[in-house]
């Protein structure tokens, strides 16, 4: 998988609420559309990018072409949910110190 | 000291549990006390919280600003709902990037282990399409981190 091409697609944030938009099931051109009050060009656009980075894919299903996410674009999900994960563990180390902190300001007080 | 987890429920629940080396007192007061939030509510490294307002009762406001060592920043507004000193905040809470992200109703509970703390936060969103956008936005913030990481590897 080329790591360039991914970041640069990940980078834009109306591409990763696509990829968001992709983890809940497939969707059309016309269906992504939508939501993103964008024009259908718009959205064929940042499609390519996202296709051309091997994070989704496109099934032909009669004259509709549904994308859905492919094997690196769940991976990339999963991701951004690991770094949801990392800012909240970092504030928690944080707070570990803050509390251990007050104890010992308790500690001074009392004494 | 402990590993957090955090984990999806249903289509608009977010559960994240922490446990804590303090009792429940200590752990609510570094939640509500303005001068002990703006030590920890940070993020990823790099980013700080000049303004910190959290009006503690019930209707009380909440208004966190986060500013980066690189000059860009962005703000949460929210409002307190019910406090039950110790052991329990419910408020609510939006991002502005600069647009309000959809109201995230926020539980957390302090509840006493021994003599540590079992923290659980239960978050609810509105829909499913907002929980994913929710968690991208966040990701967000951690690809900030990513990206700095990479630059210096290049």
């Amino acid at each position: 998988m080329n790591l360039d091409a991914t970041f640069s697609a990940l980078a834009d944030p109306t591409r990763r609420a696509i990829l968001s938009r992709l983890a809940k099931g497939e969707a059309t051109v016309m269906e992504l559309a939508k939501p993103f009050e964008m024009t259908q060009p718009a959205i064929s656009q940042h499609l390519k990018v996202l296709e051309d980075a091997g994070l989704i894919v496109r099934r032909i299903d009669g004259t509709r072409r549904p994308r859905r996410l492919a094997k690196a674009g769940i991976d990339a999900m999963d991701q951004w949910l690991a770094m949801l994960r990392k800012a909240l563990e970092k504030n928690y180390s944080r707070l570990d110190n803050v509390l251990a902190a007050m104890e010992h300001n308790e500690k001074g007080k009392s004494q | 000291m402990s590993k957090m987890t955090l984990k999806t429920e249903g289509d608009t629940h977010i559960i994240v549990t922490r446990r804590f080396a303090a009792p429940p007192e200590a752990v609510y007061r570094a939640h509500t006390d303005p001068k002990l939030i703006q030590q920890w509510v940070l993020g990823p490294e790099g980013w700080t919280m000049p303004v910190c307002i959290n009006e503690a009762r019930p209707g009380g406001k909440i208004r966190y600003q986060w500013k980066h060592e690189k000059g860009q920043g962005f703000y949460l507004t929210g409002e307190f709902v019910s406090l039950e000193p110790y052991s329990r905040i419910v408020h609510i809470e939006r991002m502005h990037l600069p647009d309000p992200t959809p109201d995230n109703y926020v539980e957390t509970r302090f509840d006493p282990d021994g003599s540590s703390t079992l923290m659980t936060m239960r978050m609810t969103l509105p829909d499913a399409k907002t929980r994913a956008a929710m968690l991208a936005t966040n990701m967000e913030q951690g690809m900030e981190a990513s990206y700095k990481r990479l630059d210096s590897l290049l």
